[in-house]
């Protein structure tokens, strides 16, 4: 016989491994057709300019109003916000766990930042309506303080340990021979850091933001307990403002099947598929381009 | 002799698939449809699962859809039991006569929904007019009603709540399921009730509704006038079964004429003790 019990097992598993791997491949692409299939009606109920940029959400009035400009902002207000206060607080920490800091806190440093990957986003989001938002609206004085603020302030949460492993990878991985030139040519500890590791491994840090930024962008528990989830157009970080996420999780189970609302939805998902992709694929230019560079 | 056997085994199979049909449809008339108010839909499954457990035969299936779309449903025969949060309009009656028969009405619970604001907010009493410029978004200051220069938060529901929309028409839209207002584009829209409790209790702006369930001593609740000159009235169980209190509204269960085998089992449990006892878990009001 020429197919031999061990070549079957060889052939059968070299098979399955490759289905495993174009798996994920056919799912992405069926979300994208499946989201597409759904939402595209919203093209001929609203028409593209007033859904992306009518300023009203009123999905179950009649007739419906289904501007997202509002939503769109509102993500982006809250995501700059996250980006702001965890991308200086990351990557200064990613520096003391990589550089500074001992082998023992190093240890018991990394373990705490994966224990914060591990908190529940619902379990900050409770957090956040007990404590921060009273916080939050006492100490600026605010009318509310369910702001985009208070969904930032998570979200910056939820996006450190990403940007700490991801940067700290990227900081370990810089040439050792790198910093003892610069060491051995008399520049102190600091210059060695910001002029020859920081250089080195910033595009490793680039892509960790950018993997923070897809983190916070997509995250909908937390983000929708603590912003307000008003539907106007921000003009800051201190008011409320509502999501795409949010929205979608708040109004699916609800929306009538085939009505201008649903495939609104379903639209308000194709928008959120094509900025995470984007975020994704800037991400992955950089990791490229690091890999390169120190490989 | 060789084709015998395979065959032998696919009679063997189809006969007992046919058992198993069998069997299913017995069951299945014995199965309660019940179909209606988004609103009653929680407390629909919470008695439809507290019956299925008190009969083990039974088997009460429950979907939303709105009250018109379970009042449809009962007139085709698609359903048993129609939940409702308004009462039959003559054309339904029409329909339902022309299919040979007479609606018959049970008010199982009431529907009170209260407003609410922090203790120290010194506003005790508003009237409709009021609540409808204050959740419409054209009043921006606490001083405007009386209370001290503090700016209005607004807090509504997410719009897939039955309370929501109950609010929004009857007070926004002065009973009238369609029409222009909507509630402020400012107002903060909370995922849950207990979010707009939690809102309430913490901030002295903040202005709220939800079911009389919810009410604690964290939060205030403001008495409603139906207009300048009717006096102001405290939303309590009392007050909500009267209909003295101006934000409420009965909770119906139809059927086709009189209610008879399971339908009328399941409608005696729904005022049965056991069954007004999950109309209080579900924030609703006990009508007996």
């Amino acid at each position: 016989m020429r197919l031999s019990p061990r070549r079957i097992k060889e052939f059968i598993i070299e098979r399955l491994i490759f289905a495993s791997g174009i798996a994920s491949i056919l799912f992405v692409a069926l979300i994208f057709v499946f989201l597409l299939r759904e939402g595209i009606a919203v093209l001929r109920t609203t028409g593209l300019l007033s859904f992306l940029g009518g300023k009203f959400w009123y999905p179950i009035s009649d007739p419906a109003r289904l501007g997202i400009l509002p939503l769109i902002l509102g993500s982006l207000v809250v995501t700059l916000g996250a980006i702001l206060i965890a991308v200086p607080l990351g990557i200064s920490a990613a520096f003391y766990i990589a550089e500074i800091a001992p082998i023992r806190l190093r240890n018991i440093l990394k373990s705490f930042v994966e224990i914060l990957a591990a908190i529940p986003s619902v379990v900050l989001g409770f957090l956040g309506i007990k404590i921060l938002v009273p916080f939050l609206k006492n100490f600026l004085g605010l009318p509310t303080g369910l702001t985009a603020l208070a969904g930032s302030i998570m979200l910056a949460f939820m996006a450190m340990p990403t940007i700490i492993s991801i940067s700290e990878d990227a900081i370990n991985a810089v040439p050792r021979e790198y910093k003892e030139g610069a060491l051995a040519l008399g520049a102190t500890h600091w210059q060695t850091l910001h002029r020859v590791v920081l250089h080195g491994a910033l595009p490793g840090i680039i892509a960790a933001v950018m993997l923070g930024i897809g983190r916070v962008f997509g995250e909908t528990m937390a983000v929708m307990m603590v912003t307000g989830n008003a539907a106007v157009i921000p003009h800051g970080l201190l008011q409320p403002v509502r999501t795409l996420t949010a929205t979608i999780a708040a109004e699916m189970g609800e929306a009538a099947k085939g009505s201008p609302h649903y495939s609104a939805l379903f639209a308000i998902g194709i928008v959120l598929f094509v900025i995470s992709f984007l975020i994704n694929l800037t991400a992955d230019l950089f990791l490229n381009k690091s890999r390169g560079r120190t490989r | 002799m060789k084709m015998a056997f395979p065959r032998a085994i696919v009679y063997l199979t189809l006969s007992f698939a046919f058992n198993t049909v069998d069997a299913s449809t017995v069951q299945r008339s014995r199965s309660l449809q019940i179909k209606g108010s988004d609103t009653m839909v929680n407390l629909g499954q919470a008695w439809a699962e507290a019956f299925n457990k008190k009969f083990p035969n039974a088997n009460v299936a429950v979907t939303g859809g709105g009250s018109g779309t379970g009042i449809a449903a009962l007139v085709n025969g698609t359903c048993d039991i129609a939940e409702s949060s308004r009462a039959v309009v003559e054309k339904e009656a029409k329909q339902a006569a022309a299919q040979g028969f007479v609606f018959h009405e049970d008010i199982v619970a009431l529907d009170g929904i209260v407003v609410v604001v922090h203790p120290s907010n010194p506003i005790r009493a508003l009237t409709m007019d009021q609540l409808r410029e204050l959740f419409l978004g054209n009043i921006t200051t606490w001083k405007t009603f009386g209370g001290p220069d503090w700016p209005v938060v607004l807090l509504s529901r997410e719009v897939n709540s039955g309370t929501h929309i109950f609010f929004k028409e009857h007070v926004l839209r002065r009973g009238k399921s369609k029409g222009p207002e909507e509630f402020a584009p400012g107002a903060l829209m909370m995922p849950s009730s207990y979010a707009i409790a939690e809102e309430v209790a913490l901030n002295e702006n903040a202005v709220g509704y939800y079911g009389l369930g919810y009410i604690s001593r964290r939060q205030k609740v403001v008495a409603v006038a139906k207009d300048d000159r009717s006096p102001a009235v405290e939303p309590n169980l009392t007050t909500v079964r009267s209909n003295a209190y101006p934000i409420s509204r009965p909770l119906y269960l139809y059927t086709r004429g009189t209610p008879q085998g399971p339908v009328k089992e399941f409608i005696d449990f729904a005022f049965s003790p056991q069954g007004q006892q999950i109309v209080r878990d579900t924030e609703f009001v006990p009508i007996r």
